[in-house]
């Protein structure tokens, strides 16, 4: 009945008395305008047209940069071809090479990544738990986080040398910031409301850490590592290209020096490689941590 | 039913001692501002008390000093060891899966059976295991109800359980806590703006107004009760004359159950 009343048939409907009652007569039913919308349920099947045009993308990028090489539009010195690339990576690997380097740079990733990550939560926990903690901690923090942490580099290397230490440690403190703020942040956004029932059902002080407080800042904790991981890898690469006898880093600067094109291009992609795979772990941590926030009934 | 009145009769002799809940002079304030004044308040073993007031008459704030959750008062309370509290929400750990929610803080070798029991008593046995966010809104208040029962408290403090819930899941809701109270017998204090809920399921109501206690009302109808038991409509609109309201322009258009005589 509504929708088929106009506008001007509503205005002139103000007369005849509706059924309602005198109230509901004494005030004309609003009808503005009205539009027709026909659901398309296919709508929601798309997903993988999204997915081809996705890879279609990449497709079209690598077969221009071969076709410019090929043609000669793109100067060899300058940038190897597709191919090329291809069969640098297979001779490296081939030669043991490659391997060696990736192995060299993920080890030094790894320690300063496990180092970071620990001192960051234990750090946070401290100062997100106490009081006491915050005061004492988190103000040098704030203030240490200001200073770009790659300008430590030529302090360290007076410290320690151009062995792994400075590197390690470069990547650690790198790391140490987004795990700290974000782990930290985590801990202080907990739902009191939890914290207090937790409490008026008689949890333990160490029951309402382990089993209220932390497991609350864990979202903010992968946000935190998934920071950590490119600004990890960014160390990394900073650390390896200014001072050292192996790894992706050093294969770079050799390649420089002796203008292998091929070789710097493979360890970009090594590096551009390598950092989407840890990406792409720590999402699938990410899901796995959540389970119960997307509904898994466990079957 | 029997030891309930029996007890009662018991109690109206005794002393402090064999009460569940004892409130003399009770006062909150919040930066000055005054929430709670003057409050006594006295609950039997057993008893079934609704604390009815309009928001911000400081009914909650009593429940949670009653619950230990706000120690910044003056007065003194007297409140049982064992008591457990329902929140207006659920307030379940969303990670861990509903049994350990419910068996969450007992200290028992068997926890966990008990936990069970208490779900098989709201009827989510077969929910033990999922995690709270497959629940729906009714399904995680009669989890956070079995979290509070399993404790097997003597004081049962209920703070707006069911005000977030449909108005069918409601009615059922009910149903539930006068059951399971009247198989546990803990005392029981139930904070509500619902005059209705108060009639149904407490032996007294007590109106907060302005964070005093104006007025006490038994409620001396038979159970199970319903919108038509006699006597409800008029202890109801007692209650909201009480609370200021004019129930002859408030009351429901078409109150459900058979017809009530006292309304005609």
């Amino acid at each position: 009945m509504e929708s088929l009343t106009s506008p001007v048939a509503a205005a002139t409907a103000e007369a005849p008395p509706a059924p309602d009652g005198p109230q509901a007569a004494a005030r004309p039913r609003r009808s503005g305008p009205t539009v027709e919308v026909t659901g398309s349920p296919e709508a929601n099947n798309r997903e993988w047209v999204r997915w081809v045009r996705r890879v279609l993308a990449l497709v079209v990028i690598v077969v221009g940069w071969q076709i410019g090489c090929s043609t000669g539009l793109i100067e060899r010195h300058q940038m190897s071809s597709p191919a090329t690339v291809v069969r640098t990576i297979w001779d490296m690997t081939r030669s043991g090479e490659l391997p060696d380097a990736i192995g060299i740079s993920l080890e030094r990733a790894a320690k300063g990544f496990a180092l970071g990550i620990v001192t960051g939560v234990v750090v946070a926990v401290i100062a997100g738990l106490w009081r006491a903690g915050e005061d004492l901690l988190d103000t040098p923090i704030q203030v240490l986080r200001t200073l770009p942490w790659l300008a430590l580099i030529p302090l360290f290397i007076m410290w320690f040398g151009i062995g792994e230490t400075p590197k390690i440690l470069l990547i650690a403190i790198g790391v140490f910031f987004p795990i700290y703020l974000n782990v930290f942040a985590g801990i202080r956004n907990v739902d009191l409301r939890l914290v207090e029932a937790a409490r008026t059902f008689g949890a333990t002080r160490r029951q309402l850490i382990v089993d209220v407080v932390l497991p609350g800042a864990i979202p903010q904790f992968l946000v935190g590592l998934r920071l950590a991981l490119s600004v990890s890898w960014l160390s990394l690469v900073i650390a390896e290209t200014l001072n050292a006898d192996s790894g992706i880093g050093y294969l770079m600067n050799r390649a420089r020096e002796m203008l292998q094109t091929d070789v710097i291009v493979v360890c970009l992609v090594v590096y551009g490689a390598l950092g989407l795979l840890f990406d792409v772990l720590v999402r699938l941590l990410e899901r796995r941590s959540f389970r119960w926030r997307r509904g898994f009934t466990g079957n | 039913m029997a030891t309930r009145l029996h007890r009662e009769l018991a109690d109206r002799t005794a002393g402090p001692d064999s009460l569940a809940l004892q409130v003399r002079g009770l006062g909150r304030a919040f930066d000055g501002r005054s929430v709670l004044r003057g409050v006594d308040l006295d609950v039997r073993p057993g008893e079934f008390v609704a604390l009815l007031g309009a928001s911000g008459s400081g009914k909650t704030t009593l429940l949670r000093i009653l619950g230990g959750l706000d120690i910044g008062f003056s007065g003194t309370i007297r409140v049982p060891t064992a008591r457990s509290v329902v929140f207006q929400e659920p307030r379940l750990l969303p990670w861990k899966r509903v049994w350990k929610n419910v068996a969450f803080g007992l200290r028992d070798s068997d926890a966990r059976a008990k936990a069970r029991a208490a779900l098989d008593e709201v009827g989510l046995r077969q929910h033990a295991d999922v995690f709270p966010a497959t629940l729906s809104g009714g399904e995680s208040q009669r989890v956070a109800l079995a979290r509070a029962l399993v404790r097997a408290p003597d004081l049962l403090l209920l703070d707006e359980p069911f005000a977030s819930l449909d108005a069918l899941t409601r009615i059922r809701m009910h149903a539930l806590v006068a059951e399971l109270w009247a198989r546990h017998d803990p005392a029981v204090v139930l904070v509500t703006h619902d005059v209705d809920e108060a009639v149904l399921l407490a032996d007294r109501a007590v109106v907060l107004i302005d964070g005093h206690l104006e007025t006490e009302v038994d409620i001396n109808l038979a159970r199970p009760r319903h919108r038509g038991t006699p006597g409800f409509a008029a202890i109801r609109q007692l209650l909201l004359a009480h609370l200021g309201v004019d129930a002859d322009h408030d009351s429901p258009p078409d109150p459900p159950g058979p017809p009530d005589p006292h309304q005609n």
